[in-house]
């Protein structure tokens, strides 16, 4: 257990947050890794809130509970602050990536005192400006990614073209956009950590 | 060589219904069985399969043409959940009696009420004495592995039994892992073809399925069947024999897990048997206490001596059940592994739990605990409680 990486999703019904567990377990699984990605489903219905789940590890994983002490924490919607105490449990030793328009500062009170990092990303206006469309589920995927380090960077924007490429068969013309984003996703974690707005 | 992929448990039964290529799947949804009709159909849209499916108006008729298409001749499964076994009821016990070879995919549900989408095992608990052989799975893998090996049992000349296998609803129906498939060919030669000695549609034999049964026939039906069960335990074993040298993974009727040298044990069925592994590696790891699990895999036949043996050297014995029977003493597993050891006149403390009702989530932590309890409890050989709970809110 101490090998593997425990990640929590919050989001709220329909906004993709079971989807981008789903991504990062299968992009990890490519990547050589032992991976579990599962939802835990209340009741059912679009906007209610829903958490999602993701164990990493080079061992295989048996453990089949719920996750109480993340590593990570990654919040798709930053309107759940408000209701939900998304940093319960988190170790001091992760960090939480939350997306939102806000600036970093205006969120802190609401974290309930969380002393590890704390990571923004304005995941909309990635997607607009890689793609023209609000897909946040991407963005949030590299963040993630980035900030845990469960893979190497370059290891995991191979795997995502490999799978974009499958996904967009049909329509190419999105691949390039869909990369792009990664990639400024990967720019902005790495200005964070090094310029210290971020954590 | 196998196929390395990470899949839901409803996608890798799914996957092995598509390699087994059966001949007929009458279906009708319910959460959280439903992918694994609709993903059977897709298959069959893309022209990857040709099982003739049947979508079918109710769970009543799932099972009744499931029932038709395999007294027929044909090799015939299904899956549903829950409410949708509930309604299944009265064909479960036809199929049984009929000695029809069935499959059936089931993803445990709790049954309604008050109405609950998640994991327990009160619906195939509840049809534990419908005549189905019973064969649950801690992982998708498991699941996968299992379904490979059904049709072979279930269609052995000696058994001619309908066969359920269960997975836990979400925790592994709609949770990915990592999975080692069989390869396409290799699966089609060790599930082969279903060759029927009697049956319907043969012209050369006229033959009458479930007819009525006056009172000086009728046991010999339930002794016929209560033989086939007995011979049930020999040929699983078989099976499980040929799948390990075709994939080298062991199956048996139970996993003893570090038991061999273990003083306290939990006994328990499917997906939280995992998390039970993972408390007893940190136990034995932080405190050298010795702790192991024995998971039972064939719920039915039920292997009543074989378990006896397996505890026999176990001070305490904790029995886990996922369903209650409102004996008001113990769940169905606990009944019956505690009758498995006055038979043989076991020693060891037991103590039944409830736990993971509706979906309750049980932990590691709650795994700690309950080898806790066990040693408290044969150091002092008290138990206070016949049954007790995990996670039971008080407030």
């Amino acid at each position: 257990m101490e090998n593997t990486v425990e990640i929590r999703w919050h989001g709220r019904g329909g906004q993709g947050a079971k989807t981008a567990a789903l991504l990062l377990a299968d992009v990890a699984f490519k990547g050589g890794k032992y991976v579990q990605g599962f939802p835990e489903y209340g009741p059912e219905r679009m906007g209610a809130p829903i958490t999602a789940y993701n164990r990493i590890s080079a061992e295989p994983v048996t453990v089949h509970s719920n996750i109480y002490d993340p590593d990570y924490v990654v919040v798709v919607d930053d309107g759940l602050l408000e209701s939900t105490d998304v940093t319960h449990g988190l170790k001091e030793t992760g960090a939480i990536i939350i997306n939102t328009e806000k600036e970093k500062e205006a969120l802190l009170p609401l974290l309930h005192g969380y002393r590890g990092e704390v990571y923004t990303l304005d995941a909309k206006a990635i997607s607009m400006q890689a793609l023209g469309k609000n897909y946040p589920n991407s963005p949030m995927l590299a963040a993630v990614v980035a900030v845990s380090g469960v893979m190497e960077q370059e290891e995991f924007l191979k795997e995502m073209l490999d799978s974009f490429r499958h996904k967009f068969a049909k329509k190419p013309e999105v691949i390039d956009g869909n990369m792009k984003a990664l990639e400024l996703t990967f720019a902005e974690i790495t200005k964070a950590k090094k310029g210290g707005v971020n954590p | 060589m196998a196929v390395r992929e990470r899949l839901s448990g409803n996608e890798a039964v799914a996957y092995a219904i598509k390699q087994i290529n059966p001949d007929v799947m009458p279906a009708f949804p319910i959460t959280p069985s439903t992918e694994i009709p609709q993903y059977v159909a897709n298959y069959i849209a893309n022209g990857e399969i040709d099982t003739e499916f049947i979508p079918v108006e109710s769970e009543h008729s799932a099972m009744s043409a499931t029932v038709g298409a395999s007294a027929a001749g044909a090799r015939a499964l299904t899956a549903t959940s829950s409410c949708g076994l509930a309604l299944m009821w009265e064909e479960l016990y036809v199929a049984a009696s009929n000695r029809l070879p069935i499959v059936l995919a089931l993803v445990n549900r709790a049954l309604s009420g008050p109405i609950n989408i998640n994991a327990d095992h009160s619906d195939s608990m509840g049809a534990r004495d419908s005549g189905w052989i019973q064969i649950y799975a801690e992982s998708n893998q498991e699941v996968y592995d299992n379904f490979l090996q059904a049709f072979l049992i279930a269609e052995h000349k000696d058994v001619m039994l309908p066969v359920m296998i269960c997975q836990d609803g979400f925790i592994t129906s709609h949770g990915v892992e990592n999975i080692l498939l069989v390869e396409d060919d290799q699966v089609k030669e060790f599930v082969g073809e279903r060759e029927p000695e009697h049956y319907l549609l043969n012209p050369n034999e006229t033959l009458a399925v479930g007819p009525y049964a006056v009172s000086s026939y009728y046991m010999e039906t339930k002794r016929g069947q209560r033989e086939a069960m007995i011979n049930a335990r020999k040929v699983i074993l078989e099976v499980a024999d040929r799948f390990q040298a075709m994939t080298g993974r062991q199956y048996g009727f139970f996993e003893a897990y570090r038991l061999e040298d273990a003083d306290y044990a939990v006994v328990i069925i499917g997906s939280a048997a995992g998390t039970c592994k993972a408390a007893i590696e940190q136990i034995r790891n932080t405190t050298g206490k010795k702790v192991g699990l024995l998971k039972i895999r064939v719920f039915r036949p039920f292997p009543e001596e074989e378990i006896a043996a397996a505890l026999a050297h176990v001070k305490a014995v904790a029995i886990l059940d996922r369903s209650e029977m409102f004996s008001a003493t113990s769940g169905p597993l606990g009944a019956e592994v505690r009758a498995a050891l006055y038979q043989a006149k076991g020693t060891a403390e037991t103590v039944n739990y409830f736990y993971g009702l509706g979906g309750r989530d049980i932990t590691v932590e709650d795994f700690c605990q309950v080898y806790e309890n066990l040693e408290k409890i044969a150091t002092e050989h008290k138990v206070t409680d016949m049954y007790e709970y995990i996670g039971l809110r008080t407030k």
